[in-house]
């Protein structure tokens, strides 16, 4: 129990947006799946009717958080909460149930529960207990694997259940781990692998080259002195690079040795490549050494993403990536969902056509308009001002988030707040991403407003637990 | 602290970032752009798709071909569909029940997948259907009645070369998506070459609907709306009247007849016999089935599709070429004794001899173009064979032969000149002589022409050395006609060497009776028709009896070509068929009566069906 003269230090602006949030689910859930012979807003029969008892439970759990339970037992229980929640990722494997081709849920009667939606707390407590031990480095070998086996060992159990999507939220830890110290080069890796990854697929991997070994030189000329000098030589290089593409196509040349234009490119980067080994060794430079290795394995990736792509990801996440990508469109197909959903945030045009007025989001065209495609009811019924005010009230929390997490006294409280901050970014970016369609379609929940019990009962606890352990900075 | 202070803000920085890319985005989707506004996946409108006229056909003298007629299809809206009486709907449309509702079925089952969009459910009902169904419209909700027109067909003539229009199917459209299910597509003839010109283009008005799915107001007053606009007129070349008259002369006969006017290249007449009847066209899909399994192939279009050997007429290429390789004069004399010996051989048949080139034309003799061919091959002008017959090859393709002419018949084929590749198969690399190749010399062997090729060589020679492209279209303002139909194709051989070929073409036609000229019998006094006959061997039965001819000799109007299959020599029927056409064309009239009623009361259809057998 907390003192009473505590309350007002509570951060009721955060609790505040997130009953606004969880309101805002409330009544779009009810309009994406109004039914005229169930108006009532209560009726238990339908899911607003179920939303409400999920709402008003969760408000509860809230209120259990905040004033009943000793914020001393998340860090006491944190090992045996990640241990249990990995049983339960592995035990809905064998005795869950299956729903839309993943075996991701418990159903006790009609209450569904999904564990991984509870792992991502308990992965977070986790995390917090192992790097907020006195004596932990996160930059030591020993930590850092320590480190990622807690992150990839829940990712690798989703994965088996069939929910990657899921899995990738956490990919989003790694925003965490920046603050606390990981090298931004992880970050930029990651950024640069995803952008190769892409590019290979919409162009192809000979553009992603031109790219990789323009990144490549501009590294280089930020980690020498001579900048300029390095742009200077881009330039040219890059024109040689495009120009390789064409040699094959000179008729004198092909007559004489007929290449591949890819050889013909590696040709014009071999030198680069090896420039770069030989000035790694001469300047014993660490940073030359990384340079090179990312040169080289990079190269590795961009060829092994066709293979990856075809032989890895499952049919429909590859169609729903060159979906977005604009490979083979298929609006009856794959770009189903977000072609209707692109109408139906568009149809809403600047003030929305009104409450309950949506005509898009009736009548199930939008498929999981009350879960996943939510934001296509607030976008066509609120238009882009209701649209706004709602990215508005994310970027509120996410950055609220991070301000409290940066004062936190506690390393402990600081890292649960870093973590908090970056798995609800992450649902939030892919989330209204996919329903925009500039991210893949991948089935994950928009916090706090999407339809169903399971995701807004972790979502408060996950956020409660934090407002709970930023009220004792006070102290 | 600076630091934990610089990655704090780098981090909120990015979050800001992705907001803003969010609200970037989101503006362009719900306030600049139009394109997710207006679209036909758009729920909250109703299409109703406005169907254009196609295109009318006309001939060349003004004469409707083609035109529409309204009818009607029942469409069905499945999402709008409620509970009906299956029956009752089965009944007006008489319908199997158990189809209706396996069709609903899979409906519901794709219900998704359709949304909103409309599929033909009952096409071409007949008007007393339909005022039956528009009495209790009212009782079926989701089906509905949409006015579509469909071709009637005037004058009963043309029925292949018009083409016929059916609903696109699901391999046409995959290929072509800019097609709708349930739109009309046109298929063969003119209907298929010149779709793009006679289908119009559809339109629609856009309907507003409300969240209660009821259709509230015509969107934003129409502005979006677009009207239909219909498919242009086109004028074929054909000339009705003639085409058909040919197509009763062809009345059970196996061949095809075609008639070119040599100074446009206009198809005059194209007929493939048997061919479909015209009222069977505007219900192809009831006879498909009938027309699919007649033996006779109706749907085949024999004068552009069929490439037949083309027996004697192609002496008329030979003698030209061996003029224009000086090889032969008109003065070049040889003489006949019932065939030419050498080799295998090639049999004559009785003529006067010795002759020269004029009399070779006139009286069809073998061995005079045995002699001919062997020196155009073996010309000393060239080192081999080899060379000799890849330069007789470049002169007969000249000609337009062994390739497609580049008409606006959509089905026309090649047909074949050989290769000096295809004799080395045969005979072994170089290892064969002009004597190997002989048949060549009279138009048979390894040639395949089609009786399109035939017309425009007939065409060609009455133009003494270049022939226009053959069409079906003639130019309108609407509809300009292709600039390659308009220019000459000039041949290899020079125009002077025509005259005596022409010469000898004339004589055959035009000398009395027991000259030995082989088509005296279907001259017409002032007509001047110079034409030879053909008489080609084939592997399926007796000779196909041809003929090509134009008329008159100077500033000719008309070229025809007539290819009756299994039917004997080619005096006895091809040639009288052209003549009665080019007599009808060129006046009007037709004087020999008894010649006519011998030709139309003539059945040679047994001929064919026996080696078919």
């Amino acid at each position: 129990m907390i003192a009473n003269q505590e309350y007002r230090k509570l951060d009721w602006w955060l609790v505040l947006a997130y009953i606004v949030l969880t309101l805002i689910g409330w009544i779009n859930i009810f309009s994406s799946v109004y039914d005229p012979d169930h108006t009532q807003i209560f009726d238990v029969s339908q899911k607003y009717g179920q939303q409400f008892i999920w709402i008003i439970t969760a408000y509860i759990i809230a209120f259990l958080i905040l004033f009943i339970l000793n914020p001393k037992i998340y860090r006491a229980l944190a090992w045996l909460g990640y241990g249990t929640s990995l049983l339960l990722l592995l035990a809905v494997i064998f005795l869950g149930v299956e729903i839309n081709g993943s075996n991701s849920w418990f159903a006790i009667g009609s209450i569904r529960f999904q564990p991984a939606e509870l792992s991502k707390i308990t992965t977070t407590l986790a995390l917090a207990a192992l790097m907020s031990k006195y004596g932990f480095r996160l930059k030591s070998i020993e930590g850092f694997i320590q480190t990622a086996l807690i992150i990839i060992i829940p990712m690798i159990i989703i994965v088996m259940q069939k929910e990657t999507g899921s899995a990738l939220v956490y990919t989003a830890f790694i925003f965490m781990l920046y603050r606390e110290g990981l090298s931004g080069w992880y970050l930029a890796l990651g950024l640069l692998s995803i952008i190769l990854f892409l590019v290979t697929l919409s162009f192809s991997p000979f553009v992603a080259i031109i790219i990789l070994t323009s990144v490549i030189i501009l590294a280089r000329g930020f980690t020498s002195k001579y900048l300029v000098r390095h742009i200077i030589l881009l330039i040219p290089y890059i024109y040689i690079m495009i120009i390789s593409s064409k040699i094959n196509k000179i008729p004198f040349i092909n007559n004489l040795v007929d290449l591949p234009k890819e050889a013909w490119l590696a040709i014009v980067i071999l030198p680069l490549i090896i420039y770069n080994i030989i000035q790694s060794f001469k300047k014993q430079s660490t940073k030359l050494w990384y340079i090179s290795l990312i040169f080289v394995t990079s190269i590795m990736f961009i060829f092994s993403v066709n293979f990856f792509f075809e032989k890895i990801l499952q049919d429909h996440q590859r169609a729903r990536i060159e979906n977005l990508l604009g490979i083979n469109v298929d609006l009856k197909g794959a770009g189903y969902n977000v072609h209707q959903s692109k109408i139906a945030i568009g149809s809403g045009g600047f003030t929305g056509k009104g409450f309950l007025q949506g005509t898009q989001t009736k009548f199930n065209f939008v498929p999981e308009q009350s879960t996943d495609f939510i934001f296509c009811t607030i976008g066509e019924e609120w238009g882009f001002l209701g649209s706004s005010v709602l990215i508005f009230l994310y970027l509120f929390i996410i950055i609220r988030i991070i301000n409290s997490a940066e004062k936190q006294k506690d390393s402990f409280n600081r890292i649960y707040g870093y973590s908090l901050a970056s798995i609800i970014f992450m649902h939030f970016f892919i989330n209204i991403g996919m329903t925009m369609g500039i991210m893949p379609v991948i089935g994950i929940p928009l916090p706090f407003v999407s339809y169903g019990g399971s995701s807004l009962w972790s979502f408060t606890i996950f956020l409660f637990i934090f407002i709970r352990l930023d009220l004792d900075r006070h102290h | 602290m600076a630091f934990e202070f610089r990655r704090k803000n780098i981090l909120i920085m990015g979050v800001l970032a992705i907001a803003l890319i969010f609200l970037i985005k989101l503006f362009n989707l719900q306030v600049i752009d139009q394109e997710y506004k207006i679209t036909a996946s758009n729920n909250a409108f109703r299409y109703d798709i406005l169907y254009p006229a196609r295109g009318l056909i006309l001939d060349r003298n003004g004469k409707i071909l083609v035109s529409n007629i309204s009818s009607h299809d029942i469409i069905i809206t499945p999402i709008e569909v409620r509970e009906f009486d299956t029956l009752d709907l089965c009944n007006i449309f008489h319908l199997e029940i158990a189809n209706v509702r396996a069709k609903l079925k899979e409906y519901h089952l794709y219900r998704r997948r359709i949304g909103y969009q409309s599929f033909p459910f009952v096409k071409q009902i007949s008007a007393q259907e339909y005022s039956y169904f528009h009495e209790k419209a009212y009782k079926f909700p989701g089906f509905s009645a949409i006015s579509r027109t469909t071709r009637y067909y005037p004058f009963n003539a043309g029925g292949n070369l018009l083409g016929y229009i059916t609903e696109a199917d699901t391999s046409f459209l995959r290929r072509n998506p800019s097609y709708k299910i349930g739109d009309y597509i046109g298929r063969t003839g003119i209907e298929q070459s010149y779709e793009q010109i006679l289908k119009g283009k559809k339109g629609y008005n856009i309907y507003l609907r409300d969240v209660h799915n009821q259709v509230k107001s015509s969107y934003a007053g129409g502005k979006y709306d677009l009207p239909a606009v219909h498919g242009k007129t086109i004028i074929s070349s054909i000339d009705a009247q003639l085409q058909q008259y040919v197509e009763m002369l062809m009345t059970n006969k196996v061949g095809s007849v075609v008639a070119i006017e040599p100074s446009t290249g206009d198809i005059l007449t194209i007929v493939s016999s048997p061919g479909i009847d015209v009222a069977k066209l505007s219900e192809i899909n009831k006879y498909y089935g009938e027309i699919l399994n007649d033996p006779l192939k109706p749907m085949f279009n024999r004068a552009t599709m069929s490439p037949y050997p083309p027996g004697s007429v192609f002496k008329l290429v030979n003698a030209l070429i061996g003029l224009e390789e000086g090889v032969l004069t008109s003065e070049t004399t040889y003489s006949c004794h019932g065939g030419y010996h050498v080799g295998r051989g090639v049999n004559c048949h009785s003529h006067p001899s010795p002759i020269n080139l004029t009399q070779s034309i006139m009286m069809s003799c073998n061995t005079y173009y045995c002699i001919v061919f062997r020196n155009i091959i073996d010309n000393p002008k060239y080192n081999s064979v080899r060379e000799g017959f890849l330069r007789w090859k470049e002169l007969v393709e000249s000609f337009g032969f062994g390739h497609k002419l580049g008409s606006d018949l959509p089905s026309e084929q090649a047909g074949k000149v050989p290769d000096a590749q295809d004799y080395d198969k045969i005979h072994g690399k170089n290892k064969w002589s002009s004597l190997s190749i002989l048949s060549l010399a009279i138009g048979q062997g390894e040639l395949g022409t089609t009786p399109l090729h035939l017309a425009n060589l007939a065409a060609t020679i009455a133009n003494r050395g270049y022939y226009y492209t053959p069409h079906l279209i003639k130019g309108s303002p609407d509809t300009l006609i292709n600039p390659e139909y308009t220019k000459r194709h000039y041949t290899l051989v020079d125009t002077s060497h025509f005259y005596q070929v022409i010469d000898g073409m004339y004589k055959a036609v035009n000398s009395p009776p027991g000259s030995g000229a082989t088509a005296t019998r279907v001259a017409v006094p002032g007509l001047d028709i110079c034409g030879k006959t053909g008489t080609a061997q084939n592997p399926h039965g007796r000779d196909h009896s041809v003929f090509i001819c134009f008329a008159p000799r100077d500033n000719p109007k008309i070229a025809v070509a007539v290819y009756i299959e299994n039917s004997g020599y080619g005096a006895t029927w091809a040639a009288p068929i052209a003549s009665l056409l080019v007599e009808k064309y060129l006046t009007g009239q037709i004087s020999r009566d008894y010649l006519e009623k011998y030709i139309v009361e003539s059945n040679l259809l047994n001929n064919v069906l026996k080696n078919r057998q």
